[in-house]
């Protein structure tokens, strides 16, 4: 799957399926400061991202 | 996951109330949440002129919207602080958001540009540099300045920012970690208008986190600037956020308890010593000499910052 991150933006490319949960833990993030994108629609941590699938994963923290 | 109210697939987990709702009931669910942000703190009635401070990120725009939304007379104020690129892209997304969402409800957009203060230089970077100040310093004197000047001289009932739960609870931790009583006093969702020349400022969003504020972005195809200030790398507010959503991580709901147990302190402190912010405000603070805007001081933050840079910059 092709994964796109901010701050720095990046893409990276993880092996799929996988669980959301199990990708926040693979890259180390805490999920209360991300959401995950898929398309235009938001996934939950029990959701399976599929090998072929393009996902964001979008910082939700500002300087304030 | 599923909807907790609907049953339809879940969008967004919320922990912290151990539910999970699906598009439009998170929909529902932080409009309610505003609403009642906006009568528990006696922000603000539908007779009321507001004026929301924006900066094209998802919590000023999306606080825009459900203003809107919920039928407020509002409309907005950009400063654009002259950061190169960012400022730019940020000022592109709320024309974009002006033009697309607000006008067709008769809400209008101000516009305000650091370049039109005198000796303010080429955005709010340089002034920081001839200061000699950090720029996030400088950055906030100018848009408590400006937001403040233009809604007291338009006559704007109220200033509404988009400060969220993280904000608030981040601004408590440093404000308590460094003991800064004064500060504390002041942290409040609503401010009075307790003197000639200050406005009334309030946060309807501070009952909501900043990822339920992302996520109703998302839903509503709120279009904001993801990027972040190139400015605010390294900022003591991001390190206190980090450490308050590793807490919650633990700890589901202690960003609202830590936030939340302060604001029933403050109101239990006020009660017993019967001072209001106020009455405080009224025994402290005079207009300045400059600008006639309200200081503690002879000269405000903001005249201060402004001669200085004019100095330096001869």
């Amino acid at each position: 799957m092709n994964v796109h991150l901010s701050h720095p933006t990046r893409d990276i490319e993880l092996q799929g399926p996988k669980r959301v949960a199990d990708i926040f833990k693979e890259l180390q993030l805490i999920p209360e400061a991300f959401l995950v994108i898929r398309g235009q629609d938001l996934m939950t941590e029990d959701e399976i991202v599929a090998d072929e699938d393009t996902i964001e994963v979008r910082p939700v923290i500002s300087g304030g | 996951m599923r909807c907790r109210k609907c049953s339809n697939r879940a969008v967004l987990g919320l922990p912290r109330h151990n539910t999970a709702y699906c598009g439009p009931c998170l929909t529902e669910f932080v409009r309610t949440q505003v609403q009642k942000a906006i009568k528990a703190q006696t922000m603000f009635s539908p007779e009321d002129r507001i004026l929301v401070a924006v900066s094209g990120g998802k919590d000023s725009l999306t606080l825009w919207e459900i203003l809107l939304k919920l039928g407020y007379n509002v409309d907005a104020l950009y400063v654009d602080l002259g950061i190169p690129g960012y400022s730019e892209r940020s000022h592109e997304k709320v024309e974009r958001f002006a033009h697309d969402v607000a006008e067709a409800c008769g809400s209008k957009l101000i516009i305000q540009t650091v370049e039109e203060d005198a000796g303010a230089g080429n955005g709010v970077k340089e002034l920081a540099n001839l200061i000699k100040r950090p720029t996030c310093s400088a950055c906030g004197t100018i848009k408590r300045y400006q937001f403040n000047r233009v809604a007291y001289q338009n006559n704007y009932d109220v200033m509404a920012t988009g400060h969220n739960l993280d904000d608030e609870a981040a601004r408590l931790l440093g404000n308590v970690l460094n003991w800064q009583d004064e500060y504390l006093q002041k942290q409040s969702p609503t401010l009075p208008a307790s003197v000639e020349g200050f406005s009334k400022k309030v946060k309807p969003l501070y009952r909501m986190t900043e990822r339920e504020i992302a996520a109703y972005a998302v839903v509503n195809r709120i279009d904001y600037l993801v990027e972040e200030c190139p400015n605010a790398k390294g900022a003591k507010m991001l390190v206190y956020k980090d450490v308050l959503n590793r807490l919650e991580a633990e700890s589901p709901g202690t960003k609202h308890r830590f936030y939340w147990g302060f604001l029933d302190k403050q109101k239990k402190s006020a009660e017993s010593t019967k001072h209001t912010m106020t009455d405080i405000d009224q025994s402290t603070l005079l207009p300045c000499e400059t600008c006639s805007q309200p200081t503690t001081a002879g000269t405000c933050s903001f005249c201060r910052m402004m001669a200085r840079a004019k100095t330096a910059a001869r």
